[in-house]
C-alpha cells in the first residue's frame, strides 16, 4: 500500500505537468482553432467553425508558407547532419582520448550564449559592411539563405552531441574488422558506420527539424521580409487568435507525421 | 499492443478537443452592432470622484511617452510623480496599436496611450470606460482642436484625454539617398532605385499610407480620406504595397530595430517617428527626416482608463501629471511631437518647439491624417458605398506580407 502511495506521489508532479500544462495547452490550441473572431473588436467568438482549417488547406498563400517552412527545416536538418557527422567522427574516433572531453565542452559552449545574442551576431555579420561583406566581398543579405545559415549554426550542437554519442558506442573493432575484410574507407563508412549511426542521426534531426519548423525569432532578425509558419502565427495572434491556433495545429500535424516516419525507420527503438 | 494504446490515446485527445470546442456556443465578450453613423458602445460609467491613491499604476505606453530615466538619465518625468503621489509606475511599451488592443484586453493595465486606430476598438469591446474630464485639472488648457474628436469620443461622451499629436515622417540616410527626397514616391514608385533598402511599418494601418499616396498620384480613384476605402480603392492600395514589397528590406514594428537598421545601413529610406530619428542621430547615424509634399498619416493619441482597472485614482493622477504644462513639454520634446497642453509651449527647452511641430497650426494638421479605425460606415461621409473595415485591412495586409 505504502509502495503505491510513494509511487503515486513521485509520479504526480510530472504527470500533472504533462496533463495540465502540456496536453491541456495542446487541447486549448485545437479548441481555439475551430472558433472565430468578432471582426471589429477582434475578440474570440466561441462558435464552432471549420473556416480557419479550410482556409489553411485551400488558400495557396498559406500552402506556400507551409512549403517554405518545410524547405527551411529540411535544409537546416540536412546541413546540420552534413557538418555534424565528420565533426563527431573526428571527436569520437580520431582525436586523442585526452582531448575528447575538451572538444565536447567546446561544442557545448555556444549553447551558454543567449539565443538573441547569437541571432543578432549573425545579423551584423550578414549585414552590409559586415564580416561576410568585407571578407568574402558579398553577402546573401537578409532572407532565406540567411535564415538557413543562422538556424544551422544555432542547432548544430543538438546534432553533434547525439551523433557523437552514437559513434562512441560503435566499437573500434568493427572498423578494424571491416578494413580486414577488404573494405575501403568510403565502403566502411557507408556499410558499417552509417547504419549504426542512423538512430543517433534520427534523434538529432528531430531536434533540428522541430526547432526550425516553429522558429520565428531568428526569421524576424535575419529573415528580412520572409514569411514562415512562426511569423504567420505571430502576425495573427493579436488580430485573429483562432487562425493563429489553426496554423499552430498545422505545425503539430507536420511533427506527428514526421515522428511517425522516424519511428518507422526503427530509429527510436535503438536509442 | 502498443499501437492500440497509442490509437486510444489519440482518439481520447481528439474527443476532448472537440468537446472543448463544442462547449460554449454563446459568444463571449460584447458583440457590437454597427449602426449607420456609428456603433453603440457598452454603457460604462466614468469615475465620479478621486479616492485615495492605490499605491501603483500599470501603464501601457508608446515608446518614448513615459520615461523614467532608465533609457537616458536626462529624461525622467516619472520618478518625481512617484514621490509626490505615492503611486509606483510600472511601464510597458508596445510597437503597434494591435499589440496595445491585445494587451489591454488582458485587463492588467490601468491606462493606455491609444492612437485612433485602437481607441474605437477598445471602446467597442468595453475595455475602456468614459473619463470624467472634471477630475483632470489640466484639461481646460488642452487645445480645443484635440477635444471631442471622432476617435476619442462617441456620441459626445469623452473616452480619453488628448496626449499630443504628430506625423509619420520620411527618414533617409543622407549619404546613401540623393537627391534629398521630398515625396513618398521614393518608397513607392521610385523605390526600385533603393531596392533592398526600403522599410515600411508592419501593421495593416500602413495601407492608409499607400492610400494617401494614391490621393495625389491617382486622383481618378477619388480617395478623400485614407481610412475610408471602398473595395476598389483598397485593391489599388494593396497593389501598390505588393509592388513595394519587392524593394523592402524589412518591415519594422520595434523602434529600436529600426534605429539599428538605419545605423547599419541595411535600410536607407522609409517611414519613421521623430523619436527614432533623434535616437539614430544621437548614435551618429547620418539620417534626416522630412514631411513629404503629399502629406502624411499621423496620430493624435489619447490616454484612456481601463474599465477593469483597480488603480483608477492613480491612473487619473498620472494622466493629469502627463498633460501638465512642464511634463507635456518634456514628452513632446523627447518624442518629437506637438504637445496637447497650450501652456507647454512656454515650457519647452527649444523656444520654437511648438512652431516647428505646428502645435497650434490647424492648417498643417489638415494635411496629416490621424490614425483612425476603418469601419464599414465610410469615414468620409459617403453613404452610397460600403467601406472596408479593419478586418478586411488585416486580411489585405496578410496577403501583402505573403505575396
Amino acid at each position: 500500500m505504502r509502495r503505491r502511495l510513494t509511487l503515486a506521489g513521485l509520479l504526480a508532479p510530472p504527470l500533472l505537468w504533462l496533463v495540465v500544462a502540456y496536453l491541456g495547452a495542446l487541447g486549448a490550441i485545437f479548441a481555439t482553432a475551430v472558433w472565430s473572431t468578432d471582426p471589429f473588436t477582434n475578440q474570440v467568438v466561441r462558435t464552432f467553425t471549420t473556416d480557419n482549417l479550410r482556409t489553411l488547406v485551400s488558400d495557396p498563400t498559406y500552402l506556400r508558407i507551409i512549403g517554405r517552412t518545410l524547405m527551411i527545416a529540411t535544409s537546416v536538418t540536412a546541413l546540420c547532419a552534413l557538418i555534424a557527422i565528420p565533426f563527431a567522427f573526428f571527436m569520437a574516433k580520431v582525436a586523442p582520448p585526452r582531448v575528447r572531453g575538451l572538444l565536447v565542452a567546446l561544442v557545448l559552449v555556444p549553447l551558454w550564449a543567449s539565443y538573441l545574442v547569437k541571432a543578432y551576431a549573425w545579423r551584423t555579420m550578414l549585414g552590409p559592411g559586415g564580416v561576410l561583406d568585407s571578407v568574402l566581398g558579398g553577402t546573401p543579405g537578409y532572407g532565406f539563405t540567411a535564415v538557413v545559415i543562422t538556424l544551422t549554426y544555432l542547432w548544430l550542437p543538438y546534432m553533434i552531441l547525439p551523433v557523437y554519442a552514437g559513434l562512441e558506442k560503435l566499437p573500434d573493432s568493427h572498423l578494424e574488422a571491416s578494413a580486414d575484410l577488404g573494405a575501403g574507407n568510403w565502403t566502411t563508412f557507408r556499410r558499417v558506420v552509417m547504419p549504426a549511426l542512423l538512430p543517433s542521426i534520427a534523434a538529432g534531426t528531430i531536434f533540428t527539424f522541430s526547432l526550425s519548423l516553429g522558429d520565428y525569432i531568428a526569421v524576424q532578425i535575419v529573415g528580412g521580409t520572409l514569411q514562415v509558419l512562426g511569423t504567420a502565427v505571430l502576425q495573427n495572434i493579436t488580430l485573429d487568435l483562432p487562425f493563429a491556433a489553426a496554423l499552430g495545429t498545422a505545425s503539430v500535424v507536420i511533427m506527428v507525421v514526421y515522428l511517425l516516419a522516424v519511428r518507422r525507420t526503427g530509429a527510436l527503438e535503438n536509442l | 499492443m502498443r499501437r492500440t494504446t497509442f490509437a486510444r490515446a489519440v482518439a481520447l485527445g481528439a474527443i476532448a478537443a472537440l468537446a472543448l470546442a463544442g462547449c460554449g456556443t454563446s459568444d463571449t465578450g460584447t458583440k457590437t452592432t454597427a449602426k449607420s453613423g456609428g456603433f453603440v458602445p457598452p454603457s460604462l460609467k466614468a469615475l465620479d470622484k478621486l479616492g485615495t491613491p492605490e499605491g501603483s499604476v500599470n501603464v501601457l505606453a508608446w515608446p518614448g511617452y513615459v520615461e523614467d530615466g532608465s533609457n537616458d538619465k536626462a529624461y525622467d518625468w516619472v520618478t518625481g510623480f512617484e514621490k509626490s503621489s505615492g503611486c509606483q509606475v510600472n511601464i510597458k511599451t508596445f510597437g503597434t496599436s494591435d499589440e496595445a488592443v491585445q494587451l489591454m484586453r488582458t485587463g492588467q493595465y490601468d491606462t493606455v496611450s491609444a492612437s485612433g486606430d485602437a481607441t474605437l476598438r477598445l471602446i467597442a469591446a468595453g475595455d475602456v470606460e468614459p473619463v470624467n474630464t472634471s477630475l483632470i485639472s489640466n484639461y481646460p488648457d488642452i487645445f480645443d482642436a484635440l477635444k471631442n474628436k471622432p476617435w476619442n469620443s462617441v456620441n459626445n461622451v469623452v473616452y480619453g484625454i488628448p496626449h499630443g499629436r504628430g506625423a509619420n515622417l520620411l527618414m533617409y540616410r543622407t549619404d546613401k539617398v540623393s537627391p534629398a527626397p521630398d515625396s513618398w514616391s521614393v518608397v513607392f514608385d521610385g523605390g526600385s532605385a533603393y531596392k533592398g533598402g526600403v522599410t515600411a511599418y508592419d501593421s495593416p494601418i500602413y495601407i492608409a499610407d499607400a492610400a494617401l499616396y494614391l490621393m495625389s498620384t491617382k486622383p481618378d480613384l477619388a480617395i478623400k480620406n485614407p481610412y475610408a476605402l471602398d473595395a476598389r480603392q483598397l485593391a489599388a492600395s494593396v497593389d501598390l504595397l505588393k509592388a513595394q514589397k519587392a524593394n523592402v528590406s524589412e518591415y519594422w514594428s520595434d523602434y529600436l530595430k529600426e534605429v539599428q537598421a538605419f545605423k547599419a545601413g541595411s535600410t536607407v529610406v522609409g517611414t519613421t517617428w521623430q523619436v527614432i530619428a533623434n535616437l539614430a542621430q544621437s548614435e551618429k547615424a547620418p539620417v534626416a527626416v522630412t514631411l513629404p509634399k503629399e502629406g502624411a498619416t499621423g496620430w493624435s493619441d489619447t490616454w484612456m482608463v481601463s474599465a477593469k482597472s483597480k488603480h483608477k485614482t492613480c491612473a487619473y493622477l498620472f494622466i493629469d501629471h502627463l498633460v501638465s504644462p512642464k511634463v507635456n513639454a518634456q514628452v513632446a520634446e523627447y518624442f518629437g511631437e506637438a504637445p496637447a497642453n497650450r501652456k507647454s509651449c512656454a515650457e519647452t527647452v527649444a523656444k520654437d518647439h511648438c512652431t516647428i511641430f505646428h502645435a497650434d497650426d490647424e492648417a498643417y494638421f489638415s494635411k496629416v491624417y490621424y490614425w483612425n479605425t476603418p469601419i464599414p460606415q465610410c469615414l468620409d461621409g459617403r453613404t452610397d458605398v460600403k467601406c472596408t473595415d479593419y478586418a478586411e485591412w488585416t486580411k489585405a495586409w496578410t496577403a501583402i506580407r505573403n505575396s
